[in-house]
């Protein structure tokens, strides 16, 4: 049996008094696209952070690629890019990915290799600062592809993006996966479900279904994964309710 | 730790300076303009000018590297690279470092046209070398840098990250022996100051501009200002957490 790219067992994060990972248990097969899906404030945030390793976590084991979440051999092969763009501003596209270049240790190719990746190679002297909202999470994007990571932990990679430019990088993300990586990529557009391998959702800090999309629909009997999670979420309910 | 991820970080700060071009203008300027005000103040007095000239001279660059530092290293915080950077191979040395050489440039640069006016054409006398005035000044910015990544840990908001001034800067002025000498300051305010790194600082500074010798109490007053600013960036990098509640 192939290893997992991430195994998570009896994972929980209380934050102040309020739980907001509850025994969480479920593990991701490398080369693959999996999608975390759920309201936003359930924990999908929190969830990616525990995988990286910057995450405080109460109890449970996170292991990625066969170590310890967060250990010193990882920081180079697990690549995050976080909610809000954590790039320079002040700096020029081509500098911000120069920059993390020289820290991941990647050649300097990969700068416009990754630019391409993206379709940003028309604005790489331009300062992040004035670019959208939308081309700011790209470079963030290109910075994270950097260093060619083996998990690559996007968090909503693609909000306020076009769907031709959605389109493009959802490619992206399968050919990454195609070539061995392994992306774990949170969502709160249900459209973009359909399009990973696997999906784990996630409700108020559980999970409610770790599947495959096809095999959600035929389970819940729903048209669509939007109407599969409403399904999930009110047997839930009723479960609680009896 | 690699020097050449300490080399990259001290260049992307620079960059990002460089795209600043009204900050390099006031870090520049101001000193210079403030050196000029103080020669017109004290055109009747020019022995108070030169004991004041060189102790200033050290002063700029530690104030002002002290705040350019804290609100770049609390924007990195805020914005969430430094966060991204913990998540990378970078040691957390490298990239302290990294700032340190940086500002360090700068300072170099603000001090060497400041003591350029100051000792030429305003007329400021120093008795010591001027490469070792210049280099003391440059030891204090970087006493500034490493007390400004220090402080910007317990700072999240900008403005509490210039409010550090008064609470950080300003008593050690006050008991630097610039305002009273040192040795004539109340006995728990004496105490107080030995405990400061900027006394030393001053203490060096105050003796290059009167004597052109340099002696051994000289020298341990730079090495005490070094020695605090090494043990401020150790204790700036104990304050960065690759993991966070």
């Amino acid at each position: 049996m192939i290893e997992a790219a991430v195994a998570v067992e009896g994972l929980r994060v209380v934050r102040g008094h309020r739980p907001v990972l509850d025994h969480l248990t479920f593990s991701i097969p490398p080369g693959s696209v999996t999608g975390l899906l759920g309201p936003s404030g359930g924990g999908k945030t929190t969830l990616l952070r525990s995988i990286v390793g910057v995450q405080r976590v109460t109890a449970g084991t996170v292991r990625v690629l066969g170590r310890p979440a967060g250990d010193a051999q990882l920081r180079g092969r697990v690549a995050y890019m976080t909610q809000a763009p954590s790039v320079y501003g002040d700096l020029t596209v081509e500098e911000n990915l120069a920059y993390f270049a020289a820290v991941l240790g990647a050649a300097r190719p990969r700068v416009q290799e990754v630019s391409e990746q993206v379709g940003l190679t028309g604005q790489r002297r331009a300062l992040v600062g004035r670019l959208s909202g939308g081309q700011r999470a790209r470079v963030s994007l290109a910075t994270a592809l950097l260093g060619r990571p083996e998990l690559l932990v996007l968090d909503e990679p693609t909000v306020g993006l076009d769907p031709v430019l959605r389109r493009d990088l959802w490619n992206l993300f399968h050919d990454l996966a195609a070539a061995g990586t392994t992306l774990l990529i949170s969502s709160h557009v249900m459209d973009e479900a359909a399009r990973c391998d696997r999906l784990l959702l996630l409700r108020d800090g559980a999970l409610l279904a770790d599947d495959r999309p096809a095999a959600l629909l035929q389970q819940t009997g729903a048209g669509d994964l939007e109407g599969a999670f409403l399904a999930l979420v009110e047997s839930l309910g009723r479960a609680r309710v009896t | 730790m690699r020097p050449s991820r300490t080399l990259a970080t001290a260049l992307r700060v620079l960059t990002q300076l460089r795209h600043d071009p009204r900050t390099i203008a006031l870090l520049l300027g101001v000193p210079c303009l403030l050196m000029a005000l103080l020669r017109w103040l004290l055109d009747e007095r020019p022995e108070q000018l030169d004991a004041l000239g060189a102790p200033l001279l050290a002063l700029f660059p530690f104030i002002t590297m002290f705040l350019v530092t804290s609100v770049t290293m609390l924007r990195e915080r805020v914005s969430g690279t430094l966060e991204r950077l913990l998540t990378t191979p970078i040691g957390k040395l490298d990239l302290l470092l990294g700032y340190g050489l940086a500002f360090a440039v700068v300072a170099g640069l603000q001090v060497s046209l400041v003591s350029a006016l100051s000792l030429g054409p305003l007329g400021v006398d120093v008795a010591g070398p001027v490469a070792l005035v210049v280099l003391v000044a440059v030891i204090d910015a970087l006493l500034g840098v490493a007390l400004g990544l220090l402080v910007s840990a317990f700072a999240t908001t900008e403005f509490q990250a210039i409010q550090f001034l008064p609470a950080i800067v300003f008593p050690q002025l006050m008991l630097c022996g610039l305002l009273i000498p040192r040795r004539e300051l109340p006995g728990t305010l004496e105490a107080v100051s030995d405990l400061l790194p900027l006394s030393y600082a001053m203490d060096a500074m105050i003796s290059l501009a009167a004597s052109s010798e340099v002696t051994g109490g000289l020298r341990d007053n730079i090495a005490v200002t070094a020695g605090a600013a090494l043990v401020a960036l150790i204790l700036a990098a104990g304050t960065l957490r690759r993991r966070s509640a």
